[in-house]
C-alpha cells in the first residue's frame, strides 16, 4: 500500500457530525479524486479533539494545522490551497482570543497545552472502525502482555500499584475491586462496561467508545482474565447511536482478528463481549441498578452487601468499571504501575477527563492531570468566562456534586479535594457559571433532575427531594421564609443520611453547598425579594427610567402583551401585573432607559 | 485475513499496518526536524513538487525522524526551490535552489 503524504483528520465526534463533519470529510474526498490526489493524502473521520466549541474541526497531519468551524463549502478551499499550494486557510485557523493572532500549530493552542491525554489517547488520532489504526497504536498489545507473561494475580497488583480509582464518581479503587472480584469463585463471572453516563453536560464516555472503542474491548478482556471472567457486557444507553456503532463494528473486528473469542493469544482463555442497551434513566449507573435493568427487571437500586463482586448479573460475582477506568487500563499495563503512579496526587493518581460547559469560552473536553487548579482549568484550558463577565463558580460533579467558588480557584483537583471542599469528582461534568447565573435556581434545577430520575424505590428519595423542590420553587418565586431555609437544611440532612443509594443520598448535595458557598443569597431571595443575577422571573422588576425616556413608544409597540403605557414624546411606565419579563422592551429602547431592578 | 494466535502474529500485523498512521505519528511528535518544502506556484513551476516527493521517498528509505511537510512561498522566488530545515530549539536553515543532489546532502547533515 502507497503511504499518504498527508493526512486530513476530521472529527467524528458526535457534536461534529451534527455539524456535518460527514459531509466535510466525503467532500474533502471528493476533490481530492478530481485533483487525482487520492493515493497521496488520506482523508479518516477520528474520535472527537474535544474542542467542540469551534467544531467542526479538520486536522492535517503531519503539519498540525487546526481548523476551526469548517463547512462542507470549505473542503475545496482545503485541498486547493492547504493540500496543493502548502498555503494555509487563514480564516478557519483557530484565533487565540488574548492575542488576537491566528494559531496555525494545535500544540501552540492554550486549550491543548496544559492537556495530558491518557484515557483519550486516541480520540482525535485514529481512525476508530479500524482495527489497524488501533494496532499500529500499540493496540492489543496489552492484553497479549497480560496473556502471555503475567498471572491474574500480577494484572491486579499492577493495577493496585498504579493506584488508579473508579473514573465513574465513586472514586474506589480499581484494583481493589478486581481483587475482591478474583476472590470469590463462581462457575461463571462477568466483567460490566458501565457506560451508562447521565450526568447533564458530561459526554466523556461517549467520546471514548466513539473515538477510541478497541481501547474498552481490549481493558475488559484483561479485566476478564484477572477476575476469571469469560463473559464481557458493556451497559450502554440507546440514545449513544454513535457511540453503538462503532462499538459494534469493534467488536465485529476483533472477533474476525482473533483477539475477541476463543484461545486468545493461543492460550486457553476464551473472553467474548455483547452489549446491553439501557433506556437513559440515571439511576441505572447506580451498579446494583444497572445490573437489574441488565437483567430486564426494573432499573432500581438494592442495598449494598452484597457487592456485585459477591452476588451481581444473574447472582454471580460481577465487576462493573465505568468506561474512562477501563481507557486507562492498556497503557498501565503497556507503561507499568510506576509509570501511572507519577502522575497526579498522593491519593488521586493519573488524569482526569472534564466536560467543561456553562459561561467558559472553550466548551469541550479536556483531560488534564490530577492535582491541576481549577483556576488553570478554567482560564487557561477554558480561556475564561465568556464575555469577560465575572467568574462565580463551578458545579462539579454533576447532580451529586456541588458548587465551588473562587476560594477553591487554587485547589489543586482531586478526589479528596473535591469531597473536602463540599462537592465531587463525579463522571466529570464542568459547569462553569457567572454573574448572571442564579444559585438558588441552579440548586432548583439539579432537584428537578434528581426528583425527576429518582427511581421511587426509598422515601427519603421519593418524598424528601420533591419537598425540597418544592421549598425552593417557593423562594425562586418570592414567597420564601427564613423558616424554610432550616427545614431545607434539615431536610438535606435526612436524606443525605436515610437514602438507600449513591443517587439518593447525594441528592441534597447541590443544595448543601449553595446553602455553605451562597447563603446571601439565598436570604436575599427570602428578606429582600431580591435575584441579584436577575434569573428569578418572580423576583425581577422592569422599570423605566423617566428622566431618561424621550416617549419615543419603540417599547410600547414592541411589548407583546400591552404592559407599557404612555403619550408619545411623554416618559413611558411599565404595567408590573402584566408583564411577563420578556426582556423585548430593553432590547428595543435606544436610549437604555429601561432597566431590572 | 489470519487471525492474530499469538503476540509474534501482532507484532507482525502491527508492522504491516505501522506505515499507515506514520505521517500522524511523526506529526504529533516534539522535538523532531522538520523539513518545509515551499510549494507555492514558483517553487512547484522550479520543480518542488519532485523534490517534496524526493524528500519523502529517501527520508522513508532511510528510516529517519523527520517531518516533511509543504508550506507556502517564502518570497525568495529566484531561488526556487527553497526549504527550511527547522531544527528543534535552535534558528531555522534556509536552503536556495535545492536539487536531489543538495537533498542528500541536507538528509545526511540533519536527518536522524
Amino acid at each position: 500500500m502507497a503511504k499518504f503524504k498527508m493526512h486530513i483528520l476530521v472529527c467524528g465526534g458526535t457534536g461534529c457530525t451534527a455539524s456535518k463533519s460527514q459531509e466535510i470529510a466525503d467532500r474533502l474526498k471528493s476533490n481530492l479524486l478530481e485533483k487525482g490526489l487520492e493515493n497521496e493524502v488520506q482523508v479518516i473521520l477520528t474520535g472527537c479533539f474535544g474542542f467542540c466549541e469551534k467544531g467542526p474541526i479538520v486536522k492535517i497531519m503531519p503539519d498540525n494545522t487546526f481548523y476551526t468551524e469548517v463547512k462542507p463549502e470549505d473542503a475545496q478551499e482545503i485541498i486547493e490551497e492547504h493540500i496543493i499550494k502548502g498555503r494555509k486557510v487563514t480564516r478557519l485557523l483557530y484565533t487565540d482570543p488574548d492575542k488576537k493572532e491566528h494559531v496555525a500549530d494545535a500544540k501552540h493552542m492554550g486549550f491543548y497545552k496544559k492537556q495530558l491525554r491518557i484515557a483519550l489517547r486516541n480520540c482525535g488520532f485514529i481512525d476508530p472502525e479500524n482495527i489497524g489504526e488501533y494496532i499500529a497504536c500499540d493496540g492489543y498489545a496489552a492484553v497479549a502482555k497480560c496473556l502471555t507473561e503475567m498471572t491474574p494475580e500480577q494484572v491486579i497488583n499492577e493495577i493496585k500499584l498504579s493506584g488508579l480509582r473508579g473514573r465513574g464518581g465513586g472514586g474506589f479503587p480499581t484494583g481493589m475491586k478486581w481483587e475482591i472480584a478474583s476472590k470469590n469463585h463462581a462457575d461463571q463471572k462477568y466483567v460490566v462496561c458501565n457506560a451508562d453516563e447521565g450526568d447533564p453536560g458530561a459526554f466523556m464516555d461517549r467520546s471514548i467508545l466513539e473515538g477510541d472503542p478497541h481501547s474498552i474491548i481490549e481493558a475488559m478482556t484483561i479485566n476478564g482474565y484477572a477476575i476469571g471472567a469469560t463473559k464481557g457486557l458493556v451497559y450502554i444507553r440507546a440514545e449513544y447511536p454513535l457511540a453503538i456503532h462503532r462499538l459494534q463494528v469493534a467488536i465485529a473486528q476483533a472477533r474476525e482478528y482473533g483477539v475477541l473469542g476463543n484461545n486468545l493469544f493461543g492460550t486457553d482463555f476464551n473472553f467474548d463481549i455483547e452489549l446491553r442497551y439501557g433506556a437513559g434513566a440515571f439511576v441505572c449507573g447506580e451498579e446494583t441498578a444497572l445490573i437489574h435493568s441488565m437483567e430486564g427487571k426494573r432499573g432500581e437500586p438494592t442495598f449494598k452487601p452484597p457487592f456485585p463482586a459477591q452476588s451481581g448479573y444473574l447472582q454471580k460475582p460481577t465487576n462493573v468499571n465505568n468506561v474512562e477506568t477501563y481507557a486507562n487500563i492498556p497503557i498501565i499495563i503497556l507503561k507499568g504501575a510506576n509509570w501511572f503512579n507519577k502522575i497526579g496526587t498522593e491519593k488521586s493518581k493519573g488524569t482526569k477527563v472534564f466536560a467543561l460547559a456553562g459561561q467558559i469560552n472553550n466548551v469541550g473536553l479536556i483531560e488534564v492531570p490530577m492535582g491541576i487548579t481549577l483556576r488553570e482549568v478554567i482560564y487557561e484550558i477554558g480561556g475564561g468566562i465568556k464575555g469577560g463577565r465575572q467568574f462565580k463558580a463551578v458545579q462539579t460533579g454533576g447532580p451529586s456534586g456541588g458548587c465551588l467558588t473562587e476560594k477553591h480557584l487554587d485547589t489543586p483537583i482531586d478526589y479528596d479535594n473535591l469531597i473536602a471542599a463540599g462537592s465531587m469528582m463525579g463522571s466529570g461534568g464542568m459547569v462553569v457559571m457567572d454573574e448572571t447565573s442564579c444559585m438558588v435556581a441552579i440548586a432548583k434545577f439539579y432537584l428537578e433532575f434528581t426528583c425527576e430520575e429518582s427511581c421511587g424505590k426509598c422515601s427519603p428519595c421519593r418524598i424528601g427531594n420533591k419537598r425540597m423542590l418544592e421549598i425552593l420553587d417557593k423562594i425562586t418565586k418570592g414567597n420564601g421564609t427564613m423558616e424554610d431555609l432550616e427545614n431545607l437544611k434539615n431536610l438535606a440532612g435526612v436524606i443525605k443520611d436515610t437514602a438507600l443509594c449513591g443517587l439518593g443520598q447525594t441528592s441534597p448535595n447541590p443544595i448543601l453547598s449553595t446553602l455553605t458557598n451562597f447563603w446571601d443569597e439565598y436570604v436575599e431571595h427570602v428578606q429582600d425579594k431580591k435575584c441579584r443575577a436577575g434569573a428569578c422571573k418572580s423576583l425581577m422588576r422592569y422599570v423605566i427610567d423617566q428622566s431618561v425616556c424621550v416617549g419615543c413608544t419603540a417599547c410600547a409597540r414592541n411589548c407583546p402583551v400591552n404592559a407599557i403605557q404612555g403619550e408619545k414624546k411623554t416618559p413611558h411606565t411599565i404595567n408590573l401585573e402584566l408583564c411577563i419579563k420578556c426582556g423585548t422592551c430593553i432590547e428595543k429602547c435606544k436610549f437604555n432607559a429601561i432597566s431590572i431592578q | 485475513m489470519a487471525q492474530i494466535k499469538s503476540l509474534k502474529d501482532l507484532e507482525s500485523f502491527k508492522n504491516s499496518v505501522k506505515e499507515q498512521i506514520d505521517t500522524r505519528v511523526k506529526g504529533n511528535q516534539d522535538g523532531l526536524v522538520q523539513i518545509k518544502v515551499a510549494m507555492a506556484t514558483c517553487g512547484i513551476s522550479a520543480g518542488a513538487k519532485s523534490i517534496y516527493n524526493y524528500f519523502l521517498e529517501k527520508v522513508d528509505e532511510k528510516k529517519l525522524d523527520v517531518v516533511v511537510y509543504q508550506t507556502d512561498c517564502m518570497g525568495r522566488c529566484n531561488e526556487e526551490p527553497t526549504v527550511e530545515v527547522a531544527l528543534p530549539n535552535q534558528e531555522s536553515i534556509i536552503f536556495g535552489n535545492v536539487d536531489k543532489a543538495k537533498v542528500d546532502e541536507i538528509l545526511e547533515k540533519y536527518g536522524k
